[in-house]
C-alpha cells in the first residue's frame, strides 16, 4: 500500500513537471499507454475534460481564427440511442471511445480504419432504472486509464473495459438504483484509482464519491455529502471552511433529526484534481426534498465545494455556496483549477460557474474566497456574497426575501425568480483560455415561479415537493455565450441564443472556442472578438461538450448531437411565460419546429488532406 | 373528501395496479354534479373540473395542477403537453377513463424494446401522487377535454376546510 502511494506521488510529480513518464507500468503487457502517458500526447483526449484542471484548453492550433471558415464534416456516426447526448468521446491513439445514454453502449471506433466498430459493448440493465433518472437517461463520458475504459452505468455500477477487446475486467455496484441512486457522471481515474459520485437528488439519495481500485474495483474508499464526520471524511480539527476549522458534527448540527439520511447533496458532476496538492476537488447537489420548510437548517454539505485528500478522502477544506437551498441550485458544476494573476500575484486558484448565478473564484489550496461575481445580471435572488472576513456571515449570499421560496411558507407561489431550477448554468462545462485569460461560459437565462408544497418520502420514489413555471429571462432569449473574466466580473462579450446554450464549451490554442446550441449548431468563434466564424446544423440538438484530436497530421473536431436531459423536457410543448398573460401563452416558439430526437457524433476538419 | 376516503381509494388504486388492464373506453360527460372536499365529479362518479365563466378553476382541479407538476412533468412535460419520452396526456386522456388511467398510474406501463426505452414507474406506493390521484386527474381531463390553457391556472377556488389537515395525514407528514 505504501509502495503504490508513492508511486502515485511520483507520478503526480512528473505530471506536474509536464514530463512523459516513461516508465513501464503495470499494464506493460498490453500495449496500451498510462493515463499520463496518453494526456500527455496533446492529440489525445484522455480524460473527459482534456485535463486534471478541467480547462478543456486544448494546445492544438491547426484550426485557427483564420481558417475555421473552412471547416467541413469529416465523417459522422450514428450512436443508434434516440434520447439526451451529453459528455465527449475519447481519443486514445488510433482509437475513439464513446458511450450512449441508457442502455450505455460504448463503442470503440477504429480511426485508421474508416471509424469501424473495433468493439461494442452493451451492459444488461433492468429497465426499471429509466424512470428513475431524474431528467432524463444521460451518460457523460467514459474515462480511461491503464488499458481501460471506465463506464459508469445508469444502474450506478462502474465497470472497467479492456480497451483493446471491450470485454469486463472488473464490476463494481456503487448502490441501489431501487432506491433511486443511478449513474450518469463521467468518472475522472487519478494514479492507481477511479472516482465516481452518485445521481439521485430528486429521490433523496445522500451523495457520496467513492474511490475504486482502477486495479480490480474494489472500493478504497466512501465520503458522504451528509451525515457523521466518519461518513463525510471530516477531520474536525484539520478540515477548514473559510479558513476556519468546522470543528464536530458539522453536517448533523444544520438538519432536523435524522432528515440528512434522505437530505441529497449528490454528486453527479464533474471532477479535477491537483496533483501537486493532491487535492481532488467536486461539488454537491441539492438537498432534498425541494420544500425547503420541510428541512430547516443550513442542510451541509449540500451545495458545497469540497476539498479531498486523493488517497484518504478527508476533506482539507469545504465552502457552501448555497446554505438552505431554496431554489434546486445543484453545486455540482466542473471546477476549473487554473493559475491566475490577482493583485499582481499569480494564485492558483479554483474557478466555479454554479448554478446559483454566482462564478466563485477560491484559493484552491486554502478554500480562501477571493470572488464572487454574477455572470448574469438578471440573477436576483441574491444581492451578493458577504465578502468581509469579520462579519457573521462571511461567505453567505445575502438572500432577496421576495425571491426565496419558503420564506414565507409553503403553498405560496413565489414568483419571477432568476435563474431558474436549472441555473445560470447546469452541468454544461465551461472552458478556460490561458492565452487570453478568459473563461468560456455556456448559459442559461431563464427564470421561474415556485411553489413549494409538502411531500412524503418513499424510498425509490421521486422527493420533490414544488410546482415550477420557467420561462426566458429578461431579452426573451434562454441562452447566452460568454467570455467571462470571474476576478472583475466583467462580461467581455457575449452571444445571445433563442435556447439554453446547454453544450459544453472547447477553447484552443489557435484562438477559437467551440460550442454546440440547443437547435443543433456547431459553432466556431473567435476566443477574442465572439464573432462566430462557422456554424454549422447537426442532425439534433446539441448538450454534449465539444472536443478536439489530432490523427494523422489533421486536427479534428468532435461533437454528439442529441437533444434531450433537461433541456428536452420543453422539447415537444416549449415554455410558457405565466407573467405575459393566459392569452400569450405558448407565445414562444417550441424547440420542436427547430430539432428532433437523434443521437450522432459528427466531426469536422479542415478541406485536403 | 375526508381521510378516510383518500386511504380508500389508494386501496382500491393498489389493488387495480396489480396486472389488472382496463379495457380502453372514453371518459364520459365531464359536467361536474356532485362536490366534495374541493372535488367534482361527474354523473358516473369520476373525478372532474368544474371552470366558472371568468376562468377560475374548482380547487381540485388547481390541486391536481400542482400535483401534476410535482410528479408528471419530469417526463410528460410542462402542462401535460407530453416531452420527448412521453405520451401528450392532453390528448392521451381523451380516449382513457378513469379507472383505466389509475390502472396506468398505479401499475405503470413499459415499451421497451431496440427502438425505445419508454418507461413509466409504478406509484402505487407514491403516496404524493396517489392521495392526489382524483385532482390530477381532474386537472388532466379538464386540460384534454374542458378547454383549459396552459400554465398555472390563473384563479381558482378557495381551499375547503380541513383540506390541509387531510392532505398532511395522507401524506403521513407532520408540519
Ligand atoms: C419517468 C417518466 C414518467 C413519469 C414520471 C410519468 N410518466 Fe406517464 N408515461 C410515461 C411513458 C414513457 C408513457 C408511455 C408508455 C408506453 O407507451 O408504453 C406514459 C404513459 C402514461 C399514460 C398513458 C398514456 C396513453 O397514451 O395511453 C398516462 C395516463 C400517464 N402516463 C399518466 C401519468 C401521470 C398522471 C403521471 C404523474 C403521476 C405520470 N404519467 C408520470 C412516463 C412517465
Amino acid at each position: 500500500m505504501r509502495l503504490r502511494e508513492s508511486w502515485v506521488a511520483f507520478a503526480a510529480l512528473g505530471a506536474l513537471a509536464g514530463a512523459v513518464i516513461a516508465a513501464p507500468t503495470a499494464n506493460a503487457q498490453n500495449a496500451m499507454p498510462s493515463l499520463q502517458q496518453a494526456a500527455a500526447n496533446t492529440g489525445n483526449w484522455a480524460i473527459p475534460a482534456l485535463n486534471y484542471a478541467s480547462t478543456r484548453y486544448s494546445t492544438l492550433d491547426q484550426i485557427n481564427a483564420s481558417n475555421a471558415g473552412q471547416l467541413q464534416v469529416a465523417w459522422t456516426f450514428s450512436t443508434g440511442v434516440l434520447r439526451g447526448h451529453e459528455g465527449q468521446p475519447l481519443v486514445i491513439g488510433d482509437v475513439m471511445y464513446l458511450v450512449t445514454p441508457f442502455p450505455n453502449t460504448v463503442y470503440a471506433l477504429d480511426l485508421n480504419n474508416n471509424e469501424r466498430i473495433i468493439w461494442q459493448y452493451t451492459p444488461t440493465q433492468n429497465p426499471e432504472v429509466i424512470p428513475v433518472m431524474c431528467c432524463d437517461t444521460v451518460n457523460r463520458g467514459v474515462a480511461y486509464g491503464d488499458g481501460k475504459i471506465i463506464l459508469h452505468q445508469a444502474d450506478n455500477t462502474v465497470v472497467a473495459l479492456d480497451a483493446q477487446t471491450g470485454k469486463v475486467d472488473w464490476s463494481t455496484p456503487l448502490g441501489s438504483y431501487k432506491v433511486g441512486a443511478t449513474g450518469t457522471d463521467a468518472p475522472l481515474v487519478v494514479g492507481d484509482k477511479v472516482f465516481a459520485g452518485v445521481s439521485g437528488g430528486e429521490f433523496g439519495v445522500n451523495g457520496f464519491i467513492a474511490a475504486l481500485s482502477l486495479a480490480d474495483g474494489h472500493i478504497i474508499w466512501k465520503a458522504n455529502s451528509e451525515g457523521p464526520d466518519s461518513m463525510i471524511k471530516f477531520d474536525p480539527n484539520t478540515t477548514t471552511s473559510l479558513g476556519k476549522v468546522v470543528g464536530a458534527d458539522s453536517s448533523l448540527k444544520t438538519w432536523k433529526g435524522d432528515q440528512w439520511k434522505i437530505g441529497g447533496g449528490d454528486t453527479w458532476g464533474w471532477y479535477s484534481y491537483d496533483p501537486k496538492l493532491n487535492l481532488l476537488y467536486y461539488g454537491s447537489g441539492n438537498p432534498s426534498t425541494w420544500n425547503p420548510v420541510q428541512r430547516p437548517g443550513d442542510n451541509k454539505w449540500s451545495m458545497t465545494i469540497f476539498a479531498r485528500d486523493a488517497d484518504t478522502g478527508v476533506a482539507k477544506w469545504v465552502y457552501q455556496m448555497t446554505p438552505h437551498d431554496q431554489w434546486d441550485y445543484d453545486g455540482i458544476n466542473e471546477m476549473i483549477l487554473a493559475d491566475l494573476t490577482i493583485n499582481g500575484q499569480q494564485v492558483p486558484v479554483l474557478v466555479h460557474f454554479d448554478r446559483n448565478g454566482l462564478a466563485y473564484v477560491l484559493n484552491r489550496a486554502t478554500g480562501a474566497l477571493i470572488a464572487a461575481n454574477k455572470y448574469d445580471s438578471d440573477v436576483n435572488w441574491t444581492t451578493g456574497v458577504d465578502m468581509d472576513p469579520s462579519s457573521p456571515n462571511y461567505g453567505r449570499p445575502s438572500v432577496v426575501a421576495q425571491y426565496a421560496p419558503g420564506s414565507r411558507g409553503a403553498n405560496v407561489n413565489y414568483q419571477g425568480i432568476c435563474p431558474a431550477a436549472l441555473g445560470s448554468k447546469d452541468e454544461q462545462p465551461a472552458a478556460f483560455d490561458p492565452q487570453t485569460g478568459l473563461f468560456y461560459v455556456p448559459t442559461n437565462h431563464v427564470c421561474m415561479d415556485y411553489e413549494p408544497y409538502p411531500v412524503a418520502y418513499t424510498a425509490g420514489q421521486p422527493y420533490v415537493g414544488a410546482t415550477l413555471s420557467m420561462f426566458p429571462g429578461p431579452g426573451g432569449y434562454m441562452g447566452r455565450f460568454i467570455a467571462f473574466d470571474p476576478v472583475t466580473g466583467k462580461t467581455v462579450w457575449a452571444i445571445n441564443d433563442q435556447f439554453s446554450d446547454w453544450g459544453g464549451a472547447l477553447t484552443t490554442a489557435g484562438g477559437v472556442v467551440f460550442y454546440g446550441t440547443l437547435k443543433g449548431y456547431l459553432r466556431a468563434v473567435d476566443a477574442k472578438t465572439g464573432k462566430i466564424l462557422y456554424n454549422f446544423k447537426t442532425p439534433s440538438g446539441i448538450i454534449g461538450n465539444v472536443m478536439t484530436y489530432m490523427h494523422g497530421g489533421k486536427q479534428y473536431i468532435a461533437v454528439l448531437s442529441g437533444v434531450g436531459g433537461w433541456a428536452g423536457i420543453g422539447l415537444a410543448a416549449g415554455l410558457t411565460d405565466p407573467h405575459a398573460g393566459l392569452g400569450a401563452v405558448g407565445g414562444y416558439a417550441a424547440l420542436k419546429n427547430y430539432t428532433a430526437l437523434g443521437g450522432q457524433l459528427t466531426v469536422f476538419a479542415l478541406p485536403g488532406s | 373528501m375526508t381521510v378516510t376516503s383518500r386511504l380508500v381509494l389508494i386501496a382500491f388504486a393498489l389493488a387495480l395496479g396489480c396486472g389488472v388492464a382496463a379495457l380502453a373506453a372514453a371518459p364520459g360527460n365531464p359536467t361536474p354534479v356532485k362536490e366534495s372536499g374541493g372535488i367534482w365529479t361527474d354523473k358516473d362518479g369520476a373525478p372532474t373540473f368544474n371552470i366558472a365563466k371568468d376562468g377560475s378553476v374548482d380547487w381540485g382541479t388547481f390541486v391536481g395542477f400542482l400535483r401534476y407538476n410535482d410528479a408528471c412533468l419530469r417526463c410528460h412535460g410542462p402542462d401535460g403537453a407530453g416531452s420527448s419520452y412521453a405520451p401528450d396526456l392532453t390528448q392521451a386522456l381523451k380516449g382513457i377513463d378513469y379507472a383505466q388511467f389509475i390502472a396506468f398510474v398505479a401499475g405503470g406501463i413499459q415499451a421497451v424494446n431496440t427502438a425505445q426505452q419508454l418507461v413509466m414507474p409504478s406509484f402505487a406506493t407514491d403516496k404524493n401522487v396517489m392521495c392526489f390521484i382524483q385532482e390530477i386527474y381532474a386537472y388532466l381531463r379538464a386540460r384534454a377535454t374542458g378547454g383549459l390553457g396552459r400554465g398555472r391556472p390563473p384563479k381558482h377556488a378557495p381551499a375547503p376546510k380541513g383540506f390541509d389537515e387531510a392532505s398532511y395525514k395522507c401524506l403521513g407528514i407532520q408540519m
